[in-house]
């Protein structure tokens, strides 16, 4: 077997006295479609957090491509990187907000050509082209010159889509990037997801639409207070849970 | 089925053949009546009453000695502001950054600039040469490379600038702060999690985004700045405000020669009040939908609007009544 696109191991996570990652072991391979379904509170998100290093873990670790998140390994230590290298590895990772968090001083344009220029130091001409290209990808070429407030909510979350596809990542997170939606808006977003999913893209989804982890996902992972409760492929997971504490939650949001 | 039948008949009634009487507001034009007859009376007590001087006024407003003053108070004014609020902003970072001496430093700063007078200030500062009559640069606690006296080095201008300088920028730094810490923190995130370096996430996401609430501060404070500089008049530089002293002494008209500084300040603060309403729609782009329209075409909107109705007014009369 590969060497994994993502390989999370043994992550701990704390707030205080709140344990909320209770070593958690998570592999992912290049190319697949990895969706996170577990009830609010269960440590999905700071899983998600935590693989891209805005959340510090406390115990464990986290390789992207073979290569360690946050840290540099040196024999058997891990030594913390300064921030700078850090932002360097962010730019291998994409990430999708539940709220956008799209910079409403700058068109959409702007949004999409800013990380490729200042953080990949790509030339702006390139950058331009690629922001062109991923804006038709998303449906949004016309709102080019748009600044997002005066977008609707589905196409904020596409230009954001957009702007953590122009980084060329090697997965993308997605951080239940259609709770904030109004219900007719989900749909839009869901099939650049998708469409996304097809071309290949390594993809780890927090989400709540069962319908889109039954379609699109390689594997569906059941979280439950900071722990992998029981992960296979869709059919496994969401028809036949072994677990009673997945059926309860399956039996809720379906 | 009757009933909607009824409404509609009544509907159709009102839309054609019914007219609009526009509600009637006495007291509308009797609150403007008397806010008139007020103002009017003010203007004529300021342009009858022989004491204000106004043709002394006219020969002083553009006198060169006023107009040199007036140019000194917007050279203070401009070095205070620039100086305070890059110091200021310098001071705000400090404040935010992670480094426990670094924000205590700020803080300290800010509480002893904000609590001793601007007037002490200066007068500390002019009087620095009696405090150490060198200032050295060379290694900390070592040897100097090179000394100068503090006379030569803080003049009276400089004292004025430096002293307002100082005291702007603990102000200033509170208002960057401020500024910065209104910004949505998932502005931030996402600007860490797309790896943009960090110089840039303040030059380009924190800062432009802290400016919508930094410039209307701002803009206090800069006005604030314009009149302070009239308690320079202690250390005797010649601003506007010692300036016209200096005249009125001579020629004893004073309320003439204190109309004339008012004007001026009058003067400096409107144009830095237009100034300030362009910065901000400058910096408020992109967080509204549209952008609010300027005065000019504001304006420009209402003469349109009222043409518009008064064509319509004719066009009503006309086919109307006859």
């Amino acid at each position: 077997m590969s060497t994994p696109m993502v390989d999370v191991r043994g992550v701990h996570k704390s707030y205080g006295p709140l344990e909320v990652l209770r070593g958690v072991d998570l592999r992912v391979q290049a190319g697949e479609v990895t969706v996170v379904i577990g009830p609010s509170g269960s440590g999905k998100s700071t899983l998600l957090r935590s693989i891209n290093h805005l959340e510090k873990i406390d115990r464990g670790y986290v390789t992207i491509d073979g290569e360690f998140v946050g840290y540099r390994r040196s024999g058997d230590r891990l030594y913390e990187l300064r921030e700078r290298d850090i932002l360097r590895q962010r730019t291998h990772i994409g990430f999708v907000f539940q709220n956008f968090n799209l910079f409403p001083h700058l068109t959409v344009r702007q949004n999409v050509t800013e990380a490729p220029v200042s953080a990949q130091g790509r030339p702006r001409d390139e950058a331009e082209a690629l922001a062109t290209e991923l804006l038709a990808q998303v449906g949004l070429s016309d709102k080019a010159g748009a600044y997002p407030r005066q977008l609707s909510g589905g196409q904020q979350q596409r230009v954001a889509i957009a702007r953590a596809l122009a980084l060329r990542p090697k997965v993308v997170l997605f951080d239940e990037p259609t709770s904030a939606l109004d219900p007719e808006l989900v749909g839009e977003v869901l099939e650049v997801m998708k469409a996304l999913a097809r071309s290949g893209t390594t993809m780890i989804v927090v989400t709540h639409e069962i319908g889109f982890a039954r379609e699109v996902a390689d594997t569906v992972v059941f979280m439950d207070a900071g722990r992998i409760v029981e992960q296979g492929p869709p059919p496994q997971v969401l028809d036949r849970p072994r677990h009673d504490r997945t059926r309860a939650f399956l039996s809720k949001v379906l | 089925m009757t009933a909607p039948a009824v409404i509609e008949e009544e509907a159709a009634e009102s839309a054609g053949s019914l007219t609009v009487v526009k509600a009637r507001h006495p007291g509308r034009w009797i609150a403007g009546a008397v806010v008139a007859v007020l103002l009017a009376m003010a203007v004529n007590a300021l342009i009858t009453n022989p004491a204000w001087d106004w043709p002394v006024v006219g020969a002083y407003l553009f006198h060169p000695s006023v107009l040199h003053a007036v140019l000194f108070t917007v050279e203070l004014t401009a070095l205070g502001i620039v100086l305070g609020f890059l110091l200021g902003t310098v001071l705000a970072l400090m404040r935010l950054s992670r480094v426990p001496l670094l924000t205590s430093v700020a803080w300290g700063y800010v509480w002893l600039f904000r609590s001793v007078p601007l007037i002490l200030q200066l007068l500390f500062w002019y009087n620095l040469a009696a405090l150490y009559k060198q200032i050295s640069f060379g290694v900390p606690f070592g040897p100097a490379f090179f000394s100068v006296d503090s006379m030569e080095l803080i003049g009276p201008v400089t004292a004025a600038a430096l002293g307002l300088a100082l005291h702007q920028a603990a102000y200033a730094a509170e208002i960057v702060r401020g500024g910065f810490l209104s910004v949505e923190p998932g502005q931030l995130e996402a600007a860490a999690a797309l790896g943009i370096p960090r110089a840039r996430q303040i030059l380009r996401i924190r800062l432009p985004q802290a400016m919508r609430s930094i410039v209307p501060a701002a803009g206090n404070e800069i006005i604030g700045l314009v009149k302070g500089t009239s308690v320079v008049y202690i250390m005797a530089l010649p601003e506007l405000f010692y300036q016209v002293q200096v005249i009125y002494n001579r020629n004893g008209r004073v309320i003439a020669m204190l109309l004339v500084a008012a004007i001026w300040y009058l003067v400096l603060t409107t144009v830095l009040s237009a100034a300030q309403y362009y910065v901000e729609r400058r910096f408020g782009r992109g967080l509204a939908r549209a952008l609010p329209p300027t005065p000019v075409q504001r304006a420009r909107r209402i003469l349109t609007v009222r043409r518009a109705a008064r064509r319509q007014r004719l066009a009503a009369n006309g086919g109307g009544q006859r």
